[in-house]
């Protein structure tokens, strides 16, 4: 083996490749520590995130009942909730009478199993992949390559994670933490056909990825995607796209299997109307996308003949169980949440530990893995800390397509946290404190001694506090203690 | 009009100047304030902290202290915090509510229905903008998240600013991006919040202003910490401390204050 | 139990357990009809603008100019693929002009390594929107099956102006009656944002979009 000058600089992020998509290891606080010390990843981030942003703003201006597609939007997921059980039954039916075959999972393993015998059975080595979140929180690829079956990625971005060896750190734009330079370079180490002399141009970088995959689209016999919609009365699934990578998936290979989480269901054909306004605007701030494929089932001499539904649970009835954290489902995967998100901005994806990063990922997470309606999460489960990752500024909540209230969401799973349904929560630092002063603040009369502290202190501490022992360090890390006053307003008030 | 003034527990023990200031300008403006003694916090620490169980006597405690306005006691009441009272609007009834007390639920909602914060209770229930104050020094403004994104108190901030004499209003870069409190967040999540309320007071240094205001002394003190600690020479305000500044009675930058805010503060540089 | 009464029935099992009630039929105040009427000159000039925004390529033409036009747009390739029921006369000028002009049937159907080897498409389409410039094939024989417009690099697509509707909505109902038809939405060339979201247009999909709008359509 040899090395030499320039070889891989490329190293993987996060470092060490997790076991588990939805919890990879470290709390959010621990994980952001390291993260919030890339200043290139920073500036990354920064730069897309103020960019879509601006481009949301503009788009959705533009349609005078912008917020009427919202109310409708969370309208229809909130009904299509409630009457999950019969949405699911009827869209089986409508895929099966178009020639489709359904298949029920309960969770990720079971959801791999399906998904490799039916490629195993075409005989297949190789498949072609739709960039698809619900394939990333089951761990398709991996449980593929355990059974001897290469998985493909062929949306940009997901290319990009995939040779360097990354984990996504958004829901749009999984390679969002990498720059044009970076990217240049994982082609360059990685991609064995890269052409000499690449450039860090994004065409000629989307160029070389076109001329990678082309070969490998035309001799694909399986496709695998997820599904943006799967409407109940007709069977027609949708996927929006934007490179074309998505139609060639859904297009060429004879048999197309189609893994989707059972929230994605919708009632009927016109829900499309409201959907197909809302998303293309949200995620990538555009009129419409590039691409939008939708299909019913097989159609004869047009697209796969053999069609392949894979109803995945995976903990989502968990989440639906939750009456606040249930509206988790309603969300469309358009990353706005992300992109406004002032953490998100700073940390980045991977400091949130699971393929669902930001905001709703903050809400999601947790919930599939247990913390919702009677489910329990160990506070001391690294996903536990998604909920307190959140300054509460309710920024993702007025970006929201289908207005998800991630905030009251946030606030009612940071309670699920400290008290687990049916446990007795252990004491903390956090509870033995807030308890502490709570019972200052059950009385008018307690207040107003327990306040008195402060003008004590006034006259002990120096005037500029600069900074303070463990847990005071937390504040003064960043900021000064403020100046603090002499007589407490209500002394004020009554000295008057 | 006869005001309650809703304190705010941060305000009554740490910034009093923000409390003593709205007693100062609703007087001038010809109103009675009275200041409930019952009253301590409402609850928002706990609830975001996630102990909405050991919040419930601390709402208990706020909705009857300030249920008397129901019975025409006063006739409004006045916070001087966005985040305070968009507490007592979104999250005293569900504590309530999850706590198994209806009726303690269906009070805090009738309660919140009547306090305002307090850009709200001058544009909206008092109709005025222009509040008589004189203040000559350029003020950069940062909406804090929950009076914009929670109470949608707007432009009446910006717009009460505007009227005050001699005022130079500065538009502050970024200015709906939160500074990174978030109450137990700053704590908890120490180091995403000062790399916010870093770019934060960056942003607020960079408009040259050498006061910076906010309807919030809880989003102020972490501004204010991290400009001090920049050494940015900016000084936090409430808004209510410029409201209530006059020509007749002038903002007191009180003892012991450095003295560039006093003589450099008429113009700060750009 | 077997996955699927497994998960059914924890699905009911979660609604009953959350006790939320039925929020009954969702609000629908959002406009169905667009800022401009269908099939208006308005309409028209929206849609042309919103393809240009997405850099696609528009001509506005008449049918009596059409297979002069369509020639125009073919006139730098050797080969060009039709679907089996495309109007014929269209393609008059571009055979005149010495282009194989290859026929798509469902009988013989081309490989997709033949698709990948042809230059370009021509194709008719089902309907337009204004608002947000986009194309909606559905399969039907004047747009053949999907494969065709997706490996030439080039999909030189004709809208009527009778086709062009204002809204997201009005194109869905539409739509509606035949939601077994394989649906394609094209809103300009491929394109990606996935480098620093920097949008490049020209991916997998064909790098060049052409629309022949025929105004007296």
């Amino acid at each position: 083996m040899s090395t030499y000058l320039g070889m891989p600089t490329v190293r993987p992020m996060p470092a060490h490749a997790p076991d588990e998509p939805l919890r990879w290891g470290q709390s959010f606080p621990a994980a952001a520590h390291d993260t919030l010390r890339d200043t290139q990843l920073r500036a990354n981030l920064r730069k897309a995130t103020h960019t879509i942003r601006d481009k949301r703003l503009a788009v959705t201006a533009e349609l005078p009942d912008w917020e009427d597609l919202r109310d409708a939007g969370a309208g229809i997921k909130a009904s299509a909730m409630a009457a999950l059980p019969e949405l699911l039954e009827q869209l089986e039916a409508s895929v099966q009478a178009r020639g489709g075959q359904v298949h029920w999972a309960r969770d990720a393993g079971e959801a791999n199993r399906i998904v490799t015998a039916i490629v195993q059975a075409t005989g297949a080595r190789e498949i072609v992949k739709v960039k698809s979140m619900v394939t990333q929180e089951i761990g398709l690829n991996e449980h593929l390559a355990d059974a001897g079956i290469e998985a493909i990625e062929t949306d940009l971005a997901e290319l990009i994670v995939q040779l360097a060896g990354d984990m996504p750190s958004h829901i749009l734009v999984p390679a969002i933490h990498r720059n044009r330079d970076q990217i240049r370079e994982i082609f360059d180490a990685r991609m064995g056909d890269a052409p000499d002399g690449l450039t860090s141009d994004p065409a000629t970088l989307a160029a070389a990825a076109r001329a990678h995959l082309r070969a490998r689209f035309l001799r694909a016999e399986v496709a695998v995607s997820g599904a943006n919609f799967a409407i109940a009365q007709t069977g027609t699934i949708g996927v929006v796209e934007s490179e074309g990578n998505g139609r060639m998936c859904l297009t060429l290979p004879r048999t197309l299997i189609t893994v989707m989480g059972i929230e994605k269901v919708l009632p009927r054909f016109e829900d499309l109307e409201v959907f197909l306004q809302l998303l293309p605007r949200s995620s990538t701030g555009e009129r419409m996308n590039p691409y939008t494929s939708m299909w019913t089932g097989v159609t004869p001499g047009d697209g796969p003949q053999e069609f392949h539904l894979v109803l995945l649970d995976n903990g989502r009835t968990r989440a639906l169980a939750d009456e606040i954290g249930r509206t988790a489902l309603h969300c469309i995967r358009c990353s706005a949440c992300l992109n406004v998100c002032p953490v998100y901005e700073r940390t980045g994806g991977h400091a949130y530990g699971s393929v669902y990063p930001g905001p709703i990922g903050a809400i999601l997470t947790p919930q599939l893995l247990g913390i919702g309606g009677s489910g329990v999460l160990d506070p001391h489960d690294p996903a536990a800390s998604l909920p307190f990752a959140s300054s509460l500024c309710g920024a993702c909540y007025d970006a929201c397509p289908v207005k998800i209230d991630i905030p009251t969401a946030l606030v009612h799973l940071r309670d699920r946290v400290q008290h687990p349904p049916g446990h007795r929560a252990r004491p903390t630092v956090w509870s033995v404190a807030l308890g502490f002063v709570a019972l200052s603040m059950r009385s008018g009369r307690a207040f107003r001694w327990v306040g008195r502290i402060v003008p004590v202190l006034a006259r002990v501490l120096p005037r500029r506090v600069r900074r303070l022992p463990f847990p005071g360090s937390l504040w003064t890390s960043s900021r000064d203690l403020p100046p603090l006053p002499r007589q407490t307003f209500r002394d004020w008030w009554s000295a008057r | 009009m006869r005001l309650a003034l809703f304190t705010t527990c941060l305000v009554d023990a740490v910034f009093p100047q923000a409390a003593q200031a709205t007693v100062r300008l609703l007087e001038r403006l010809g109103h009675e304030v009275d200041v409930p003694t019952g009253q301590a916090c409402c609850g928002q620490m706990h609830v975001n902290s996630g102990f909405q169980k050991q919040a419930l006597p601390i709402v208990r405690n706020h909705v009857r202290t300030f249920a008397p306005v129901l019975d025409g006691q006063w006739d409004a009441i006045v916070g001087p915090s966005g985040s305070c009272v968009g507490a007592a609007r979104h999250q005293q009834a569900m504590v309530a509510r999850r706590g198994g007390d209806e009726k303690l639920a269906g009070l805090a909602d009738a309660v919140a229905a009547r306090t305002y914060e307090l850009s709200q209770l001058l544009v909206d229930a008092l109709g005025l903008t222009d509040v008589g104050a004189w203040f000559p020094h350029a003020v950069t403004y940062h909406p804090t998240c929950h009076s914009m994104r929670m109470l949608h108190v707007g432009d009446r901030p910006t717009r009460l600013l505007r009227a005050v004499a001699d005022l130079d209003l500065r538009d502050l870069p970024e200015a709906d991006s939160c500074c990174g409190f978030g109450g137990t967040f700053a704590l908890k999540n120490s180091e995403t919040s000062g790399a916010m309320v870093t770019d934060k007071a960056r942003n607020i240094a960079s408009t040259g202003a050498p006061f910076v205001t906010a309807g919030d002394w809880s989003c102020l003190m972490n501004i204010s910490g991290a400009l001090d600690r920049q050494g940015a020479g900016v000084r936090a305000l409430h808004l209510a401390e410029i409201l209530a500044s006059t020509r007749e009675d002038p903002w007191d930058p009180g003892p012991g204050q450095s003295g560039a805010v006093r003589a450099g503060a008429r113009t700060g540089p750009r | 139990m077997n996955a699927r009464s497994t998960v059914l029935d924890a699905v009911r099992k979660a609604l009953d357990a959350s006790g939320v009630p039925d929020p009954g039929p969702a609000p629908r105040a959002y406009r169905v009809e667009g800022a401009v009427a269908a099939r208006s000159t308005e309409a028209v000039d929206l849609f042309v603008g919103r393809l240009e925004d997405y850099r696609a390529t528009v001509v506005r033409t008449t049918s009596a100019e059409l297979p002069a036009t369509v020639a125009a747009a073919l006139s730098d390739v050797t080969s060009v693929v039709v679907p089996a029921g495309l109007d014929l006369s269209w393609v008059r000028e571009v055979r005149e002009a010495g282009v194989d002009v290859q026929v798509d049937a469902a009988a013989a159907p081309r490989t997709h390594a033949e698709l990948d080897a042809i230059a370009a498409v021509l194709t008719a389409s089902r309907v337009a929107i204004a608002e947000t410039g986009t194309i909606a094939l559905d399969g039907q024989p004047d747009q053949g099956r999907r494969a065709l417009t997706l490996l030439p690099d080039r999909h030189v697509c004709v809208v009527a102006a009778s086709q062009v509707v204002g809204s997201v909505p009005e194109a869905v109902r539409l739509l509606a009656p035949h939601p077994e038809r394989p649906l394609t939405w094209i809103s300009g060339p491929s394109a990606t944002s996935d480098i620093e979201l920097v949008r490049v247009e020209g991916v997998h999909g064909p790098r060049d979009l052409r629309v022949l709008v025929v105004q007296d359509a």
